[in-house]
């Protein structure tokens, strides 16, 4: 029997990691190790050249690294992956790829906090320009696209509040402009969605989170489909013009396909320097050995969570894609059938206070800053994750003052429940006092 | 045969059987694709001879370049094609020509060269037929080196690879 084509279940156990070829080791051994023995110096001269596969120094990749970027690209669909330090890493990495100063991103409003302060705070040092609009106006995000314009970018479930991006008709509109669209698909995991099988072009991971999954390692991942042509038009140099530090190589022309990633690596990483640590990928990579089965169950847990507090009566609305309330619904139902995920939020009655009080009179969630862990997570995101927002972008991000974010866990679901109800029942209690 | 996916089978008979390559278009330039491709083909075993006009009676990495298949004195099992698509066409009725008088097994044409005219005179002639791949990145992705970069290579084993011995 030869299986061509694996399911995910296979995937997310054996892409990138055969059996080690020298020792026979079946689990995939953690080469913490900087640098690389050349075979002469003419194979030296043919790494550094990009001319020969092989390692050269682990800023640009490692044997453990390069695994989980296997891994990641197999998951997803894509043909390569860059993996880095963090998600935040990973931005700038797909965009270092796109963007010459003066250029644009066009981007949802309803991308996580930090993304949206990375986008319009940071990268304006770099004179790339975020313009964001409501992803759900199709007619919005096109007339939001100009010359300069290079990338559109959204997530296909959005941190923090169950919005699902209608990725084909984005994807349509990125291909009539002749540029990317680059989806950030940290919160459904390839698990419930593979956004390139719906025109994605670049995918996007916080691998920090459902990826790694038990809250042990930062890291982040870019992942290319593959079938952009970046020789289409004249917007994209970095990949279709020559590369003076490679002596007037081409990547588009030279490695087709694998010129994104090649990029991404050889010019990006060497230069900007993010890289993922060994110890990380290989926590990653351990952590994706179980992400169906995860997921599965994290998603159940959150449908009943939001259920059950959907019927509370200290809670005003509870934004979670897989209720029947919920206006995406049906974008889930198409875009996300096996799970709507396990991040969600609700809006507590009481507002700000109230909120401040049911997170921090919670005895099993855990407040902290992070989603996707094994373990059930509550925080506030207005006076924390969307601290440095407006408050009218808060708004628009789903994180006004009475919102509380929950990502849902692997605990006996009534635990998670009766906690829920008695961190409410002491914000109620606080509020009438 | 299907020429949007292969099946890992094909590339990889095709790559065992092949012995000797005439590469058509094999530049002298060493930071050409043609050029590199040639010397990593090199290392893992192959004998690849260029085929460039405009090279012709010189040396590219070692061997003598020709300046068409029919001029090469020797047989050869492949022709790897770094040509464009519309001249991969005139290659292709060069390979069907000397097919047996040459030995010639299988015509690959490089990636992002595609001519499915050409293709299936080919295989209607009775030769193994590649498009828009290259013999390196498949050697390189069968053998777990293309993974070294991060990349997809498609194959999933529990064997353990066989290392080359010095």
């Amino acid at each position: 029997m030869s299986i061509d084509k694996p399911g995910f279940e296979t995937l997310q156990l054996h892409a990138g990691t055969p059996p080690d070829p020298v020792t026979g080791a079946r689990q995939t051994p953690i080469y913490q190790n900087t640098s690389y023995v050349f075979e002469d110096a003419d194979h030296a001269a043919d790494l550094f050249n990009l001319q020969t596969f092989g390692f050269i120094y682990s800023r640009l990749t490692n044997p453990t690294v390069a695994a989980l970027e296997e891994r990641i690209a197999a998951l997803e669909g894509g043909r390569g992956t860059t993996a880095c330090a963090s998600g935040h890493a990973a931005q700038v990495l797909a965009f270092f790829a796109l963007m010459a100063p003066g250029d644009e991103i066009v981007a949802s409003t309803r991308l996580y906090g930090g993304s949206i302060t990375q986008l319009s705070k940071t990268f304006r040092k770099f004179d790339w320009h975020a313009h964001f609009v409501d992803f759900d106006d199709p007619a919005a995000v096109r007339a939001a696209v100009g010359p300069r314009t290079k990338a559109l970018f959204c997530e296909a479930l959005a941190n923090p509040g169950g919005v699902v991006s209608d990725l084909e008709v984005l994807a349509e509109i990125a291909e009539a402009a002749g540029i990317p669209l680059v989806v950030d698909n940290t919160m459904a995991t390839p698990y419930l969605i593979r956004p390139i099988d719906w025109g994605a072009d670049l995918v996007i991971h916080s691998t920090t989170k459902f990826l790694s999954g038990n809250g042990t390692a930062m890291g982040g991942a870019v992942v290319d489909s593959g079938t952009f042509d970046w020789g289409r038009n004249d917007k994209f140099p970095s990949l279709s013009r020559p590369e003076e530090a490679y002596h007037g190589l081409t990547f588009w022309e030279t490695f087709g396909d694998l010129a994104f990633t090649m990029y991404t690596h050889a010019v990006s990483l060497r230069d900007l320097g993010p890289s993922q640590s060994p110890m990380n990928a290989w926590l990653t990579l351990l952590g994706i050995e179980t992400l169906s089965v995860r997921m599965e169950r994290q998603c159940a847990n959150a449908l009943a969570v939001a259920q059950f507090l959907e019927a509370h009566p200290q809670v005003a609305w509870v934004s979670y894609a897989g209720l029947e309330s919920s206006k995406y619904k049906a974008l889930a139902e198409k875009y996300l059938p096996k799970g709507a995920g396990a991040v969600f939020t609700f809006g507590i009655e009481g507002g700000y206070e109230a909120g401040r009080a049911m997170v921090e009179n919670c005895e099993l969630l855990s407040h902290l800053a992070n989603i996707g862990d094994t373990r059930s997570l509550v925080i506030h995101p207005a006076s924390t994750t969307h601290r440095q927002l407006t408050p009218e972008q808060q708004v628009a991000a789903g994180a006004g003052p009475e919102v509380i974010r929950l990502s849902i866990g692997l605990e006996t679901l009534d635990d998670i429940l009766a906690d829920l109800d008695q961190a409410l029942g002491h914000a109620r209690r606080m509020a009438a006092e | 045969m299907n020429h949007d996916t292969y099946p890992n089978s094909y590339i990889r008979r095709i790559l065992r059987e092949t012995r000797t390559i005439a590469m058509v278009g094999a530049s002298a330039n060493w930071n050409r694709p043609s050029h590199f491709a040639m010397k990593y083909l090199q290392t893992k075993g192959y004998r690849v001879i260029p085929v460039n006009p405009g090279q012709a009676g010189k040396q590219i990495l070692g061997e003598t370049c020709y300046a068409s298949l029919a001029d090469i004195p020797e047989s050869f099992d492949m022709v790897d094609v770094f040509r464009n698509s519309e001249a991969a066409g005139e290659v292709a009725e060069e390979a069907i020509r000397l097919k047996d008088a040459k030995g010639i097994r299988t015509l690959w044409m490089q990636l992002g060269v595609r001519n499915d005219a050409a293709a299936a005179r080919a295989e209607a002639a009775g030769l193994q037929v590649v498009m828009n791949r290259c013999p390196k990145i498949e050697f390189g992705r069968l053998n777990a080196e293309l993974s070294w970069g991060g990349f997809n290579s498609g194959i999933v084993t529990s064997k353990r690879r066989k290392l080359r011995a010095s």
